[in-house]
């Protein structure tokens, strides 16, 4: 390609197929505690 | 749903449905704008027209190849993501995580205070280690399989009921085997009580402390001050830094930090942080409704905008120096992130997640105790509402209003419930300030990524 450069691949639907564990942490959102997006969290079922 | 968007020289193109990121040249990033699936193989006539101007018919034909590539590849107007929907739990789901106010009284006064000084409008209250055992005996129940457990100590301030907090880890701890479990400690404290004991069992036994620092001084104590209404900077600051110092790195921590409309220029307290030694950062929008001198509005955005680049500058002028820094919101993970289920359902409030006071009520969350309408039942009545909580459930990307059609919706799992409920009086009704500084966020955390790539 020569007008475009990959960034991030589309992982996204795939992560389907392992995923819903529920083992990951929770993810607060709010300004008052360790909050963040799902996004900056970390998946606890990578090998 | 693809959003375009240019960030200090760089075309970036999302495609949300897929996670897929592309940086472009300027011709690919015009062409796609004006595209709408499906696309075929040949490049639509109405392109060429509107890009007749700045391009040549050669060049548009080129750079539409590469974009139909993409999209053949599922990776440019992917379709929206469907189900499975029955791994999502919407009802019955393990209780995973455990906000426990072991105090519902505190050492300060904070302008901002969503918990009314610490009590919740529900009286001043330490927790005693009956209550503490049983919201342990109840998370280990509800549990289910889920392994990991996580148990957050929360106020008011947590370090008035830190007899309660030693016992609760202690007994948590008797569990792990014989259970099959890992409990996960973390704290959130002010940092007034932090001494040498209560500094070293943190750093001991508690896999994330989060210490609240508003950053310059004339901030900090403009707003978080103690009871006798003095600013508390010179106090807490050397305690902080000593926790750190001794910290072990595997271990997380951050220095958190709120603004209001106050400290619009808050990367000031970023700089006043890293001075002070401190490397991992956050930096949160107060969320208040109203007038005042706090609440943010409309009004702030541009200038909150333009804070958040700037803050991006900082960032990366500061990489592979001595005061190098993370940034908590901008540390998206785009490629080995949680799995998409879990980005549907957000933060788990209310069914994954529970907040328990010290009378042993049970709450959706932290943000939520206090407000009796909510309460989802008590460990000493052995009450728990199954319909509120699946109410709570079945809360997702799908059901909140414009979420479905927000492009940052993978990154942001569907904000708060709480400060929807705080600004627009209904839980499911996402606050717009808010998801505006989070889409913000998100372009700044891309727009990071695609800079360190290109070098
Ligand atoms: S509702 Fe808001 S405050 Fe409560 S857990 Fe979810 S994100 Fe956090
Ligand atoms: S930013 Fe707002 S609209 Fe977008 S997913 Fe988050 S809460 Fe929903």
């Amino acid at each position: 390609m020569k007008h475009l450069t990959k960034l991030c691949s589309a992982t996204l639907k795939k992560s389907a197929e392992k995923g819903g564990c529920g083992e990951c942490q929770t993810s607060c959102q709010s300004a008052c505690k360790t909050s963040c997006t799902v996004a900056n969290q970390k998946c606890e079922n990578k090998k | 749903m693809v959003h375009q968007f240019c960030f200090k020289g760089i075309n970036i193109i999302v495609d949300t449905e897929s996670g897929a990121v592309h940086i472009a040249d300027e011709i690919t990033y015009d062409l796609c704008e004006i595209l709408t699936p499906p696309l075929f193989e040949a490049c639509p006539e109405h392109a060429y027209k509107a890009l007749s101007e700045k391009y040549g018919r050669y060049e548009v034909t080129d750079a539409y190849g590469e974009l139909y590539s993409l999209y053949k590849a599922g990776e440019l107007f992917s379709e929206e993501y469907k189900g499975p929907d029955s791994k999502i739990p919407l009802t019955g789901a393990p209780i995973k995580a455990l906000c426990l106010h072991v105090s519902h009284d505190c050492n300060m006064r904070c302008g901002y205070c969503f918990a009314k000084t610490g009590d919740f409008g529900t009286g001043r209250n330490i927790m005693d280690f009956e209550t503490a055992k049983r919201a342990i005996d109840f998370v280990i129940e509800r549990s289910g399989k889920r392994r990991n457990i996580e148990i957050d100590f929360f106020g008011g301030e947590p370090l008035m009921a830190f007899d309660t907090v030693k016992k609760t880890v202690e007994y948590a701890r008797g569990f792990e085997k014989k259970c099959d479990k890992v409990f996960r400690f973390t704290i959130t404290t002010n940092g007034l009580l932090l001494d040498e004991e209560n500094t070293d069992y943190i750093n001991r036994e508690m896999s994330n402390v989060v210490l609240s620092l508003d950053g310059r001084r004339e901030i900090n104590d403009k707003i978080r001050k103690t009871v006798n209404g003095e600013g508390t900077f010179d106090a807490i600051v050397p305690k902080m830094q000593r926790l750190v110092k001794l910290r072990n790195k595997n271990k997380d921590h951050y220095i958190r930090g709120t603004f209001t409309k106050e400290n619009v220029d808050f990367c000031s307290d970023i700089e006043e942080m890293l001075s002070l030694g401190f490397r991992n950062l956050s930096m949160e929008p107060v969320v208040l409704k109203g007038k005042g001198p706090y609440p943010l509005s409309e009004a702030e955005l541009p200038r909150i905008y333009e804070e958040y680049e700037r803050l991006c500058d900082l960032l990366l002028s500061k990489e592979n120096t001595d005061q190098e820094f993370l940034f908590f919101h901008f540390m998206i993970d785009l490629d080995q992130g949680p799995c998409i289920l879990k980005r549907m359902r957000g933060c788990g409030a209310g069914f994954e997640y529970v907040a328990v006071t010290p009378e042993g009520d049970i709450y959706p969350c932290h943000q939520f105790v206090g407000h009796q309408e909510y309460k989802l039942g008590n460990l000493y009545q052995n009450t728990f509402d199954f319909a509120l909580s699946d109410t709570f459930a079945g809360i997702n990307l799908k059901t909140r209003s414009g979420c479905s059609e927000c492009w940052a919706k993978y990154y942001c799992g569907g904000g708060c419930s709480a400060s929807n409920l705080t600004v627009n009086g209904d839980t499911a009704k996402p606050y717009e300030l808010g998801c505006k500084l989070e889409r913000k966020r998100v372009e700044c955390a891309i727009y990071l990524k695609a800079r360190r790539m290109m070098g």
